[in-house]
């Protein structure tokens, strides 16, 4: 089996966010694997330890991306790809049209990602890459199980081979799909535990090779103009707006309580005689 | 030709959610005085229920509506509902695709984008003209900063909206308009990539849909346990709103998993939200900063919640919450 993990390196949002010059500020910002990424990585290193397979992850951005892909070879991965593309890092058509290209020749069977990244939070070049490969998809999976009908004791299947059995997260449902392989899964939270490198993992993953790959090579086959009619562009970026410094209410808790329901109704958020 | 707008509308049980009609909201101010139709697209099984939801359409301004019915589309499924779609884009040719940044449009969007070659802005909080372009914000970086995008290829335009952000649109006064009669999709369109859904376990608990309340009360690790939540329940049913949970009191086990709220949870933006015994992680802040009014009982003055709190009481919640519902229920009277 080969499976494939789509991997962004993102800013690390538990941190400080600072807006310079109408830019997110990188200088001595802290970039991890993105978290949702980090679930898919791990479920592919389980059914590697599991049932074997070749894990191969694939990551798109500026170089600093590559920190993402050296940690992934420090858990196990055995072969990381890195597409060398700096500035277009919120053209989601784009960033699917270089993934869709590196993995077509590849002929993976699993294609794992993470629901969304925490920076841009669309949630959307995983299931782009899906439709420009004509795969289906599961998102949003909480538990995966693979094998064929019979193993996983599934009596009406229409297909044969391999097939995925997948619990996804609904708004708080579960609702349980089989699609036959080759799919892709996107990891929910909730999926797995991810695991943390060794020190010898990582001394190990240093002298590992990372393969590049260029834009100006992968894009020949990409239409120029599907590229530029799916272009959106950023005009503004700011901080949230400064919530007027919130009100401590002081007291002991019956005044506490009466203070705020007095404040609730005089900015006409509840009514008194009931909502 | 005018402008043509295509929502992809979306039922929850036998009604159409809120969002959809914010969708047609959103519609009608994108066609403001340009002439243009609105089209809706409805997928479900139960033909009953669709022919009274696509009334509703048409009352709250769609021209036309479109339903897929049929088992396959029971639950609905972005892969299914994708042929549909796509045949109904190649026969209109609409300059904007709107759904809802729910479950199914945050699939059914990507798919659409990537097979129309089209622009995506998900998650929109709101809309504005600005030099004769239309200009899109939303949440970035888990809420800790925004960006306004605009499109800037051909169209289609594909857009999501976050729930309860754009005022529903408002009930038509054209008689002609309501109308409508929906337009049953009967040929076969191209067959949909390979899923099947096997079984919903439904965890939904209450009747309020969490993305559409006004009135959010949601509690944390601080409640340590299902007896803390009720005294919460007991606050919601007075206040007429909804109960949330952080992640940490779902995985404790003290509620349901479908009452998380959050990045990996649902995305609410009620009126108001009062948080008990919630520290505020930036993980619980990504779906719930955007609030209306927040209120915060914490027992720790340093919780991070404070930071983003209209209003703190450092306080032990379960004295604080008893005596909330108690001074409304007297209100009340
Ligand atoms: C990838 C990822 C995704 C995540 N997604 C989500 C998500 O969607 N939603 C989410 O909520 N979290 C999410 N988390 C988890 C998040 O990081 C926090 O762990 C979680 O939100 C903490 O929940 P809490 O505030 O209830 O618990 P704690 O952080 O333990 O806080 C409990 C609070 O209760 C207060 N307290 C205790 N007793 C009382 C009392 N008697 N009266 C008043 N106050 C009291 C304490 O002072 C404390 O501030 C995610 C984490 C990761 C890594």
């Amino acid at each position: 089996m080969k499976i494939i993990v789509l991997m962004k390196q993102t800013f690390d949002t538990e941190e400080k966010v600072e807006i310079t010059n109408g830019m997110i500020e990188e200088h001595g910002a802290k970039f991890v694997i993105n978290p949702y990424d980090e679930y898919a990585l791990e479920e592919a290193l389980r059914i590697k330890e599991q049932n074997g397979a070749e894990v191969i992850a694939i990551t798109v951005g500026p170089e600093r991306s590559s920190v993402a892909l050296r940690t992934g070879l420090a858990l196990g991965i055995d072969q990381a790809i890195m597409i060398c593309d700096a500035e277009h890092g919120d053209h989601s058509y784009r960033i699917a049209a270089l993934l869709a290209e590196v993995i077509k020749p590849l002929k993976p069977d699993l294609i794992l990602a993470g629901l969304f990244a925490v920076d841009s939070g669309s949630g959307s070049v995983a299931l782009q890459v899906a439709q420009l490969l004509q795969l289906p998809h599961a998102s949003a999976a909480v538990k995966l199980r693979l094998g064929t009908a019979e193993e996983l004791l599934i009596e009406d299947a229409p297909w044969s081979g391999t097939l995925a059995l997948v619990d996804r997260d609904v708004e708080g449902d579960v609702e349980t799909v089989v699609i036959p392989l080759p799919a892709v899964v996107t990891a929910q939270q909730g999926l797995n535990d991810p695991r943390y490198p060794s020190l010898p993992g990582i001394m190990k993953a240093k002298k590992k090779a990372i393969i590049e790959r260029y834009p100006s090579e992968l894009l020949a086959e990409v239409n120029q103009d599907d590229l530029s009619s799916s272009l959106t562009v950023r005009t503004a970026l700011f901080p949230p707006s400064p919530r007027s410094a919130g009100k401590r209410l002081s007291g002991d808790g019956s005044q506490q309580t009466k203070q705020l329901l007095h404040s609730l109704i005089e900015a006409n958020i509840i009514q008194r005689g009931g909502n | 030709m005018g402008t043509s707008i295509l929502i992809i509308a979306e039922l929850k049980g036998s009604t159409l959610r809120r969002v959809t009609l914010e969708a047609l909201g959103v519609a009608a101010a994108l066609l403001h005085e340009r002439s243009g139709d609105i089209a809706c697209f409805l997928a479900g099984s139960n033909k009953a229920d669709l022919e009274l939801a696509s009334k509703e359409l048409a009352r709250h301004g769609a021209h036309h509506v479109y339903v897929a019915s049929g088992e396959a589309h029971q639950p609905i499924q972005a892969l299914t509902s994708l042929p549909p779609i796509l045949s109904i884009i190649k026969e209109l040719k609409p300059q904007y695709i709107i759904a809802g940044h729910t479950a199914y449009g945050r699939e059914l969007a990507p798919r659409l984008a990537a097979e129309l070659k089209a622009g995506y802005i998900a998650d929109i909080i709101s809309m504005e003209e600005f030099e004769g372009q239309l200009q899109f914000t939303r949440p970035i970086y888990a809420g800790k900063a925004f960006e306004t995008r605009t499109f800037h290829g051909t169209s289609p335009h594909l857009l999501t909206i976050r729930p309860n952000n754009f005022a529903p649109a408002s009930v038509a006064d054209d008689v002609e308009q309501a109308n409508v009669e929906p337009i049953f999709i009967t040929e076969e369109a191209a067959t949909p990539l390979p899923s099947i859904v096997k079984n919903v376990v439904q965890r939904m608990s209450s009747s309020i849909d969490l993305t559409e309340a006004e009135i959010v009360v949601a509690g944390g690790r601080g409640v340590r346990g299902s007896d803390g939540f009720k005294l919460l329940q007991a606050l919601a049913d007075e206040l007429g709103g909804a109960v949330g949970a952080s992640r940490a009191a779902c995985d404790a086990g003290y509620c349901d998993y479908s009452l998380q709220i959050g990045q990996t949870g649902k995305v609410v933006t009620p009126q108001l939200y009062i948080a008990c015994g919630i520290s505020g992680a930036i993980q619980h802040l990504a779906g719930m900063s955007q609030s209306r009014t927040i209120v915060a009982i914490n027992k720790d003055p340093d919780a991070p919640i404070f930071s983003i709190a209209d209003y703190g009481i450092v306080g032990d919640l379960f004295e604080v919450v008893p005596l909330l519902t108690a001074e409304l229920k007297a209100l009340h009277q």
